[in-house]
């Protein structure tokens, strides 16, 4: 007799538990996406923005809207999408930045895993302090963490000198570090690399130290125990952190801004550009969607080359 | 020569010695038991085999060779894991399979085998599974399927049916012995359950605080323990106070203050006057209203049933001697519709036969 009330009590909880979350996904999520992507198929205005559908009469304040069944090819276009693949320019754009991402990706990877597995393997006070040292970065501002980056790589730095004088020992030219590739993938390392270290370490972490034990006891070297137990286990981790760091690295414009050359710009700065200089957005609206499409895609291929992989094993 | 012998070996951990000059030998073929109370070191002991742990001092000589420096994964020794360790991103197929791909044994040949271990174990439709999609007896079994697959020398098992419930562990216990006997691996087992070993082993090293007490065949260890330790811990046992009063060549005669004179057999090195204890299994003991005293080798012994206890199949009396000792009887109630013979304190008479017990001296 209890148990309808109960389940109606059930389902209206769960509604009103989960109806904020929802209502500001849709409004701060899904409404500005959806007229990103109406504002790709429109007109710019004259004096950048969008070409306007309703015009406002200035004296007595009344709206006609300009866009009717008759006069819409005047104000819907599919143009601004030709012009992405018109000039490869912006294919190649797209093909660095993903090169560079992926780099930033690779190199955090690398570098997070002995960290986290470290980190995972130390004491449980050792341990904590080791994750607060991880996040300790975000308690400063990101900007002024670039900027001491460009200190560092800055000519007159003690790390520049040192640099230059060991190229200098073997007939090289000096060099300068800052506003180049390099000086963007250490910025896009440095900053995304907790992204990386933190979910491997909440993987790691769980990992049941009798399997390595029963792998060694089966015949398992230290590399074997790693490639057939530990790596296969950290799966799940590196996956999360591999899209916790390579997706924003992809959109990153401030750190190709302040550490990069003229030619290290990124997708991000051509979609910063279009929005804030060129004062383009139609075809700033269209680079984002082409960004969404292709990490999209790109996440496809991986699902897919997963399960197939699976499959095979 | 021995398959295993292990010589004087000691583990210390800081100034806790948890394997105490622990010496013995394991014959090829053998399945051989280490027996103890939690803690007594018998983990630490075949951690040590497995080679996970180092010994302090003494010798690990396996097949002829000391093995002190072998790592475990060098040892032609596996272990099935008390909680099985199984990988589970591995099917079981795959979990068997993975002893051979570390031995480097040709992709060709390891199906086959896998195969082979999986009908031994009788998991030949669970190939594919994985080990969360298992019982616990099917993962169990898995686990050791994949410490068989290539034929170690030397199979450790340390508690592996601890997991299970008490019906799956007679099952288990059965399928073990079968399995060890057709593969003819040398089995080293863990348990603290007396049960379990006695109906295992072929010999069973007791173990009390890192030492061996007593490393007989399970009929031995049973019938003549060798300390009160022994005797208490296998099953149950009437450990009576009693003094030596006179030696004899075929028999001794013991003093049970209070009660009476009862006689054993001799016991080497005892002397009159020495204290000890007489060591008697319930079933040992008759019991009856009153017995028929035709028997020269028996002593009677008058009391009164203090409590019973209804097994089922047996039911224990605990019966009251004069001296108010305790003495831990018991009858099958094989008779149709019987339940019990006595209730409380009815007056019983007990007897036993001068070979039923045993003395141990201390
Ligand atoms: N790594 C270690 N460090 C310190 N002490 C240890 C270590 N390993 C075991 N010990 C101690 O050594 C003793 C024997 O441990 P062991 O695990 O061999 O016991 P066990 O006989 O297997 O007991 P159980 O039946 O409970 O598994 C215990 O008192 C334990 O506390
Ligand atoms: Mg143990």
């Amino acid at each position: 007799m209890s148990k309808p009330v109960y389940g109606i009590g059930g389902r209206f909880a769960k509604w009103l538990i989960s109806a904020p979350p929802l209502v500001y996904l849709l409004v701060f999520f899904a409404l500005p996406a959806l007229i990103m992507v109406f504002a790709a198929f429109r007109f710019p205005g004259d004096y950048g923005g969008l070409l306007p559908l309703v015009e406002t009469d200035p004296e007595t304040g009344k709206q006609t809207v300009l866009i009717t069944l008759d006069t819409w090819r005047d104000y819907l276009t599919f143009e601004n999408f030709g012009r992405f693949f018109e000039d490869s320019i912006y294919i190649e754009l797209f093909l660095k930045s993903f090169w560079y991402a992926g780099l930033t990706t690779l190199i955090c990877l690398i570098l997070a895993y002995p960290l986290s597995w470290l980190i995972a393997r130390s004491h449980k006070k050792t341990r904590d302090l080791l994750v607060l040292l991880v996040i300790l970065p975000f308690w400063s501002n990101f900007l002024i963490r670039v900027y001491a980056w460009m200190i560092i790589l800055g000519p007159q730095s003690y790390f520049s000198q040192a640099v230059n004088g060991v190229l200098g020992v073997f007939g090289i030219e000096p060099v300068s570090l800052l506003f180049s590739e390099f000086a963007v993938i250490v910025g896009l390392v440095y900053v995304h690399l907790p992204f990386m270290v933190l979910p491997l370490y909440a993987n790691l972490e769980k990992h049941d130290m009798s399997l390595l034990d029963a792998a060694q006891d089966l015949g398992a070297n230290a590399w074997q125990r790693f490639w057939r137990v530990t790596w296969p286990l950290s799966l799940p981790g590196v996956w999360a952190g591999v899209a916790l760091v390579f997706i924003p690295a992809l959109g990153m414009f401030a750190i190709p801004d302040l550490l990069g050359g003229t030619n290290s710009m990124m997708i991000g700065n051509l979609i910063k550009q279009q929005y804030l200089d060129s004062r383009d957005w139609p075809f700033g609206s269209v680079l984002s969607i082409m960004l969404t499409l292709s990490v999209l895609l790109l996440a496809l291929v991986a699902a897919w080359a997963g399960s197939r992989g699976k499959k095979k094993d | 020569m021995a398959l295993l012998e292990i010589r004087d070996v000691v583990k210390r951990f800081g100034d806790f010695t948890a394997v105490n000059h622990v010496s013995l030998a394991v014959e090829a073929g053998e399945f051989f038991t280490l027996l103890g109370p939690s803690g007594c070191g018998k983990t630490t002991l075949l951690r040590m085999l497995a080679g996970f742990e180092r010994p302090d001092s003494g010798e690990i000589v396996l097949d002829g060779i000391n093995v002190a420096n072998v790592p475990p994964e060098k040892r032609p020794v596996h272990t099935v894991f008390q909680n099985y360790a199984l990988f589970p991103h591995m099917t079981v197929a795959q979990n068997i399979a993975f002893p051979l791909k570390m031995a480097g044994v040709p992709q060709a040949q390891i199906a086959g085998r896998v195969d082979e271990l999986l009908e031994d174990v009788r998991l030949q439709e669970f190939a594919k599974r994985y080990p969360h999609e298992l019982s616990g007896g099917q993962r169990q079994r898995v686990a050791i399927a994949r410490a068989l697959v290539n034929r170690p020398k030397l199979l450790l098992l340390d508690e592996p049916l601890s997991a299970l419930d008490a019906k799956l562990r007679e099952q288990m216990q059965i399928e073990l012995i079968t399995l060890q006997k057709e593969v003819g691996i040398t089995f080293v087992y863990v348990t603290h359950d007396q049960g379990e070993a006695l109906a295992l082993s072929h010999r069973i090293a007791v173990m009390n605080k890192g030492h061996v007490e007593q490393l007989d065949a399970p009929e031995h260890i049973y019938s003549y323990p060798k300390s009160r330790f022994v005797a208490d811990f296998i099953g149950q046992c009437n450990l009576l106070e009693a003094t030596v009063s006179e030696l004899g060549p075929e028999r001794m005669t013991l003093e049970i203050a209070g009660v009476g004179l009862c006689h054993v057999q001799p016991v080497a090195g005892a002397q009159v006057g020495q204290k000890g204890c007489l060591a008697l299994r319930p079933e040992k003991i008759k019991l009856g209203a009153t017995l028929p005293a035709d028997d020269s080798d028996e002593v009677h012994f008058k009391g009164k049933v203090h409590d019973c206890l209804y097994l089922g199949d047996v039911t224990i009396y605990i019966v009251e001697l004069d001296n108010g000792m305790l003495v831990e009887t018991m009858l099958p109630n094989s008779a149709p519709g019987r339940a019990k013979f006595f209730d409380d304190n009815d007056l019983v008479e007990l007897a036993w036969r001068y070979d039923a017990g045993h003395f141990i001296l201390g």
